[in-house]
């Protein structure tokens, strides 16, 4: 353990990831192949790697003058297998929605790489890029700002087979839109519509609709349905999961909420401040958690029943989240952390399964960044 | 019209984490019945109804299906539609010369024949404010299209890719604010000895597109930060596709405004510069010499002044009903 290092450089903190199975492409059109041949129920579709995104922040009017970074993601590391949901969770500003971006190249990693079917995309350019693009879509958070308010439906849906002229003939366009407007329960003559003469959850279908118009292998969904009603949620999330099995698409399911994190996620991974803290299966996580930050975030569930409530400890973490532009050394969490000893300072725990569980056959034996990983049941203690 | 249907997509596994979501599947079947009672004929098979047969529309063709109904639209267009012919052929509606003037008349009223009344010069009031609507529609159209297309291109391009060429914009924009208008006018105005409006029209798209640049640069800014502008990245559309198909539309809308009202402002310009005898010259007639020149004797005589100044103002009004109307039926939201 004494060569673990600080935290001043971003380090893959994940040592026991598995190994990425590169494809090395000479020309553009090997890549394209290799990101449109099948890839087999279970298998990992999506490799993350040691992603790293630095925002600089600069001082100066003409001459720019880097004084620093904010550390937005800070080496992140996860699989994302063929026909799963995984589910990522944190508090706002954990770098969720960078982690995003990042993974529909919408910005540029600043170290680190995404593997999509050993290929590395961030890498990528050009055919072989619009061909991932095709692959991988998105469904953003906002359903009031994510839809061009002046373009008709049946323009916002369309508009993917205009970019990919392949995926659909010109004249079956309006018919492969109309078919996409009722997959996701919308009526198809509103077509010729403006997306503020629907609600929100309509709109929100209407995104869902767009992302699923390539027919894509993996939908990556930044807090889809965080913007709606409660009771719309529901029907948005139903709606998603149903695509799923229908279309055996892949999830990567960003959100805040985590009763609607393990209501649609197989596994689930906990971010604060741009690192994983434990990553795991839903019964994992929620069942047995061992990072305290876990567990303190999983206290502060509503729980609705008033006499389970009674019992409940809630860990009730102080302080705010430190600055992203200056995490503190050693483990991330450790200022606000109830167990932190000198060690947490001065080294970062590894995303790894803790020590005292490797040789147990117990779900507390999951990946988790803590020195003092220990299990602690917060959501049914009494 | 029947609400939009929201099937039900059966209820929700609750689990034992899953409290507010319990609750949630619960209020979304409810609601899902209550919808499907409310619009009996949106059943989950009932399929596209009509959907096929009706044709699709875009912002552009419904743009134009509202304009067509716009009477504001209407009366704006016959308007310039009018300003236009006579600016082509301004011997339709008079026979008249502009030029043929008696000092005799000078500052006389309005009399058969002479409607309008005479000028200082003695010239006929009506058919100088005719011929006038040639070289002031000319300046001011064009000049206004220059500055517009110009400042928009560049500012746009400037905000939609930021950096180095932002930056390089801006500093030129703020060197081109520096120029005082007059100043500049009687400058590199002077040393050109052509006849024709168009160094007037040069001058004015040269001192005038950092305006509309601005203004087009900071809408874009707006608008490239949406995350429909993202959406369309996120699906591979090359960036000429995000500008004309996502930027364009929903930034143009201040630019219109603002092109509108300085059109006005051009034709006043030229004035100004006619007066201080570095834009268009005698014999050429426009609106802006003669007000200029009736403007001192506004007392005495002021129909000199009010009818070209009213014929301005009739042309400005005209143009920025003109842009209101574009621009409201470019925003779904107002129909």
């Amino acid at each position: 353990m004494a060569e673990v290092p600080k935290n001043d450089e971003p380090t893959d903190a994940t040592p026991n990831v598995s190994e990425v199975e590169t494809v090395d492409a000479e020309t553009p059109e090997e890549a394209v192949a290799a990101i449109e041949a099948p890839v087999e129920r279970g298998e990992p579709i999506l490799q993350v790697r040691n992603l790293v995104k630095h925002f600089p922040l600069t001082q100066g009017v003409i001459v720019k003058r880097q004084i620093g970074a904010v550390k937005a993601v800070d080496g992140i590391s996860f699989d994302l297998y063929q026909g799963e949901t995984l589910g990522i969770v944190g508090e706002s500003g954990c770098g969720k929605s960078t982690v995003a971006k990042l993974l529909m190249t919408l910005e540029q990693a600043t170290a680190g790489e995404v593997f999509y079917k050993g290929q590395d995309i961030t890498k990528l350019s050009g055919r072989a890029l619009k061909a991932v693009r095709r692959n991988i879509q998105m469904v953003f958070q906002d359903p009031y700002t994510s839809l061009n308010p002046r373009m008709t439906v049946g323009d916002i849906i369309g508009e993917p087979f205009e970019i990919h002229p392949e995926v659909a003939p010109k004249g079956s366009r309006r018919q492969k839109v109309q078919d996409l407007l009722d997959v996701v329960g919308l009526n198809p003559e509103y077509i010729n519509r403006y997306p503020h003469q629907f609600s929100g959850g309509q709109r929100q279908r209407i995104g869902i609709a767009r992302g699923l118009a390539l027919n894509p292998e993996i939908i990556i969904c930044d807090e889809p349905v965080s913007a709606l009603d409660v009771s719309v949620q529901a029907q948005v999330i139903n709606l998603m999961e149903k695509l799923q099995d229908e279309f055996n698409l892949s999830y990567l399911f960003i959100a805040h909420d985590l009763s609607i994190v393990r209501h649609i996620s197989d596994r689930v991974g906990v971010m604060y401040l741009g690192k994983m803290a434990e990553i795991g299966s839903d019964e994992q996580i929620y069942d047995h958690p061992t990072h305290p930050y876990t567990q303190a975030l999983l206290s502060a569930v509503p729980v609705p029943d008033p006499e389970a409530r009674e019992g409940r400890e809630r860990i009730i973490l102080t302080g705010d989240v430190p600055s992203p532009a200056n995490p503190p050394s050693g483990c991330r969490f450790r200022t606000r952390c109830w167990k932190a000893q000198d060690k947490c300072a001065q080294e970062v725990p590894l995303l790894a399964i803790p020590e005292r569980f490797v040789d147990q056959d117990t779900p507390a034996a999951h990946e988790s960044a803590c020195h003092f990983a220990e299990e602690k049941d917060v959501v049914h203690a009494a | 019209m029947p609400e939009p249907h929201e099937p039900a997509e059966g209820a929700v596994a609750g689990t034992g984490m899953g409290g507010a979501m319990d609750l949630a599947a619960s209020e979304a079947t409810t609601l899902a019945a209550g919808e499907a009672g409310a619009g009996p004929g949106a059943g989950p098979g009932g399929g596209p109804r009509g959907g096929p047969s009706a044709p699709a529309r875009s912002l552009w063709s419904d743009a134009w299906r509202d304009l067509r109904r716009n009477p504001v639209f209407l009366v704006s267009g016959l308007i310039i539609l009018f300003l236009v012919l006579i600016s082509l052929w301004p011997s339709a509606i008079t026979s008249g010369d502009p030029l043929d003037c008696d000092l005799a008349n000078a500052q006389k009223g309005s009399s058969p024949g002479h409607p309008f009344g005479f000028n200082g010069q003695g010239c006929d009031v009506y058919t100088r404010t005719v011929y006038g609507a040639r070289a002031s529609v000319t300046v001011g159209v064009c000049a206004t299209l220059g500055v517009a297309v110009l400042g928009s291109v560049l500012g746009g391009l400037a905000g939609f890719f930021g950096g180095v060429w932002d930056a390089i914009l801006s500093r030129i924009t703020d060197v081109f604010f520096a120029i005082p208008v007059v100043l500049g006018g009687l400058v590199l105005l002077s040393v050109v000895t052509s006849n024709t409006v168009w160094p007037v029209i040069g001058f004015m798209v040269l001192l005038g597109w950092p305006q509309i640049s601005r203004i087009a640069r900071g809408s874009v800014i707006t608008a490239k930060q949406h995350d429909y502008v993202q959406a369309a990245r996120a699906l591979g559309a090359s960036n000429a596709r995000m500008l004309l198909r996502h930027i364009a539309p929903n930034a143009v809308a201040p630019v219109i405004v603002v092109a509108t009202i300085a059109l006005g402002t051009y034709i006043a310009l030229e004035a100004t510069l006619s007066y201080l005898g570095v834009g268009l010259k005698p014999p050429t007639v426009s609106w802006g010499i003669d007000i200029s020149a009736a403007s001192q004797y506004i007392r005495n005589a002021p129909h000199m002044l009010l009818w070209p100044a009213g014929a301005l103002a009739v042309t400005v009004l005209a143009f920025i009903m003109l842009g209101d109307a574009v621009r409201d039926a470019l925003d779904p939201k107002l129909r």
